[in-house]
């Protein structure tokens, strides 16, 4: 017998009783469309990640004031600053690693355009900040030294900033914001970024001179920095010598005594990253994991309806043995019906799980990535569900006597 | 009468039911030459079915040596065994064992379908061994919408769509009215006269009579064999039979 005529027999006995072939093939559907899912997912989230690492550049150091707790958490907020102007300074000239270094100051207000406002993070910074993450100018140019110097009132916003105030693709470089009642001129607008792995948008955000920042919307200590440093380290590799540059250098500067603690602390944002990443890749593995698991628990079913189905079709089975049906005949009949039923399923599955992940997409804004190796491989391991558990129901039917299976009842 | 066919030399069979021994078949010799029609007649329990399943390559014998068409059966693998089934002889039950939700024309297919016949020789085939049965015009009917008679000669058209030298049949009149049994028997001897030999297990001597050679069993035994002059089956079943028009 050729394959086709075995698929053809196949398809045939499960066309006969299609409510408990549907049935018998919803494990591997609800297994697949798990996978697929899942999968989708745990993938989108991961290239979120990759992304906002890649836009964030993996040489990046934020030293911040006061200390960070056993736990990492940060718990020098709202305490007094540590950090001063003079250490910025020093870090800069002293520290061989360092190659940039640019203060972050950082406050919500609310932007005011002609006809619209807008609440976001103000940051005051140097002009070293842009390079430093590699962030450009999408129109118009970003901040200068010039600008630092004479404390100018000038701004370079985010896109989402632009959108808001005067709508997507509009160029308002040229038009002013007002600040808490003071007017800024808007110099440029950032190339966008898109949003960090926790969902944070890059792109709402926008960028004044930090004098300008000091003297006009947030004053603070005039020898203290009211909020962090952003360091970027010579090279990726130089990023761990930047910091223990950085730490010797402040530990002398602050006068700190060999066993104290830090009166600041240093944020690798890669490390972060990295580990952000693993958290993920972690979760997706855990994810798909179960959802193997569930695609196990379908074959299990398939082999169950088809013990089932092997014993109800045991007359079945001694008339076509009775008629010159050899062994591996029946065998491969068996086969065929548990793979066929496996594969549809996860066919079925593969357009579910597409479509959960779509709608999980579109209803929670949740980003997904369609791996399509995935794909193939799901497709693939409920074929091999469908063999593995199909075989043992199968070399069952094909063991039967042809005279005890006529025989029965 | 042709050369040997069948030729079994002490086939005995041994059921074992936990602690006892059931014989149902012992020592049986017979010889079958090719062209001949066997009726196998007896008491119930007499070892008639457990002789025609051996005989019919479903089943093998606790002992002895069994010959059909010059191989050793009771040498063949499962396999072996499969293609006998298919190629050489054809098997009629008393309870027609057609499969349900399959046309007729599909049953008469199925043989070939392990013959590894093309579809359309198949298709051909079957077509051919139901109109000999007479049942050209109800090819696409399932078992359940047939009578017991149709049903049987859906199975006869099955046994015989391989051509095979051998049909054997075990009560297949065991179901029917003496009406259709005489059809059934009129159709037997239609292929008996083509040449194909028979070998038919009846309860009825009415029905032993179409036979050109009755063996009684008794007791898992031969007890008596003996040629007589078949009589001829009155109602000719092909072309269209009486029942066969509704
Ligand atoms: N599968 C079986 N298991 C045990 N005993 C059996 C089996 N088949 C038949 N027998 C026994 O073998 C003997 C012959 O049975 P069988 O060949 O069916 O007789 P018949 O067809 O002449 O009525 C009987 O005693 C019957 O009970
Ligand atoms: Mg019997």
């Amino acid at each position: 017998m050729s394959w086709l005529q075995v698929l053809r027999v196949a398809v045939r006995a499960l066309l006969r009783n299609k409510m408990r072939s549907f049935l018998t093939t919803l494990g591997v559907i609800i297994g697949v469309s798990a996978v697929i899912a899942m999968v989708a997912i745990g993938e989108g989230a991961k290239a979120r990640v990759e992304e906002s690492f890649a836009s964030m550049g993996s040489n990046l150091l934020v030293v911040l004031s006061g200390t960070t707790t056993a736990s990492g958490a940060h718990g020098g907020f709202g305490s007094m600053p540590t950090l001063t102007w003079d250490d910025l300074k020093a870090m800069r000239s002293e520290a061989s690693a360092v190659r940039y270094a640019s203060p972050q100051l950082r406050s919500t207000q609310q932007v005011i355009s002609d006809d619209q406002n807008w609440a976001t993070s103000i940051n005051g910074v140097s002009p070293e900040y842009f390079p430093m993450r590699s962030w450009s100018a999408a129109m118009g140019s970003l901040i200068t030294q010039s600008d630092i110097e004479a404390g100018s009132k000038v701004v370079v916003l985010g896109q989402t900033v632009v959108d808001k105030l005067y709508g997507s693709n509009a160029d308002p470089t040229g038009h002013s914001v007002r600040i808490m009642k003071i007017p800024f001129q808007i110099i440029g607008v950032l190339a966008r970024k898109g949003q960090s792995a926790t969902g944070q948008d890059y792109d709402d955000a926008v960028f004044v001179p930090y004098t300008t920042f000091r003297a006009k919307i947030q004053g603070g200590l005039q020898k203290f920095i009211a909020g962090s440093i952003m360091v970027g380290a010579a090279s990726g590799d130089a990023t761990v010598r930047a910091q223990s540059q950085i730490t010797n250098l402040l530990r002398d500067r602050h006068h700190i005594a060999l066993g104290a603690d830090d009166d600041f602390s240093i944020r690798n944002l890669a490390e972060m990253a990295n580990a952000q990443q693993e958290g993920v890749k972690t979760l997706t593995t855990l994810l798909a994991s179960i959802a193997a698991v569930s695609l196990i628990v379908g074959g299990i079913g398939i082999m169950n309806i088809m013990l089932v189905s092997v014993t109800e079709r045991t007359r079945e089975i001694g008339i076509r043995m009775a008629v010159g049906a050899r062994p591996r005949d029946v065998l491969s009949q068996f086969l065929v019906e548990a793979l066929a039923l496996s594969s549809a399923g996860g066919i079925i599955g593969i357009l579910l799980g597409l479509l959960a992940a779509n709608r999980l997409a579109a209803n929670f804004g949740w980003p997904i990535l369609i791996r399509y190796d995935i794909i193939a491989i799901a497709v693939g391991f409920s074929g091999l569900v469908g063999v593995v558990f199909g075989l043992y129901p199968a070399q069952k039917a094909s063991r039967l006597d042809p005279i005890d299976a006529l025989r029965y009842e | 009468m042709g050369k040997p066919l069948i030729e079994t030399s002490k086939v005995s069979k041994v059921y074992r039911m936990g602690d006892v021994e059931v014989h149902a078949l012992r020592e049986v010799s017979l010889t079958i030459s090719e062209g001949e029609s066997v009726a196998v007649m007896g008491p119930s329990g007499s070892g008639k079915s457990t002789l025609m399943n051996i005989l019919g390559c479903l089943d093998r014998p606790s002992s002895g040596g069994y010959w059909l068409a010059g191989e050793e059966v009771s040498q063949l693998d499962r396999n072996a065994l499969a293609r006998m089934r298919n190629r050489t002889l054809g098997f009629v039950f008393q309870s027609f064992n057609l499969l349900s939700r399959t046309s007729a024309l599909e049953n008469v297919e199925l043989p070939l379908l392990y013959a590894g016949v093309s579809a359309r020789e198949r298709h051909t085939r079957a077509r051919e061994a139901l109109t000999r049965v007479g049942l050209g015009e109800r090819m696409h009917h399932h078992p359940n919408q047939m009578s017991g008679g149709q049903q049987q000669r859906v199975a006869v058209a099955r046994a015989l769509v391989t051509r095979p030298r051998l049909i054997v049949a075990d009560e297949p009149t065991g179901n029917l009215d003496s009406r259709t049994s005489i059809e059934i028997m009129a159709l037997f001897q239609e292929l008996g006269r083509s040449g194909i030999t028979l070998l038919l297990v009846t309860h009825e001597s009415d029905i032993a009579r179409y036979a050109s050679r009755v063996v009684v069993m008794h007791d898992g035994r031969v007890q008596s064999d003996e040629q007589q002059t078949p009589l001829q089956a009155e109602l000719g079943p092909a072309p269209a039979g009486a029942e066969v028009s509704p």
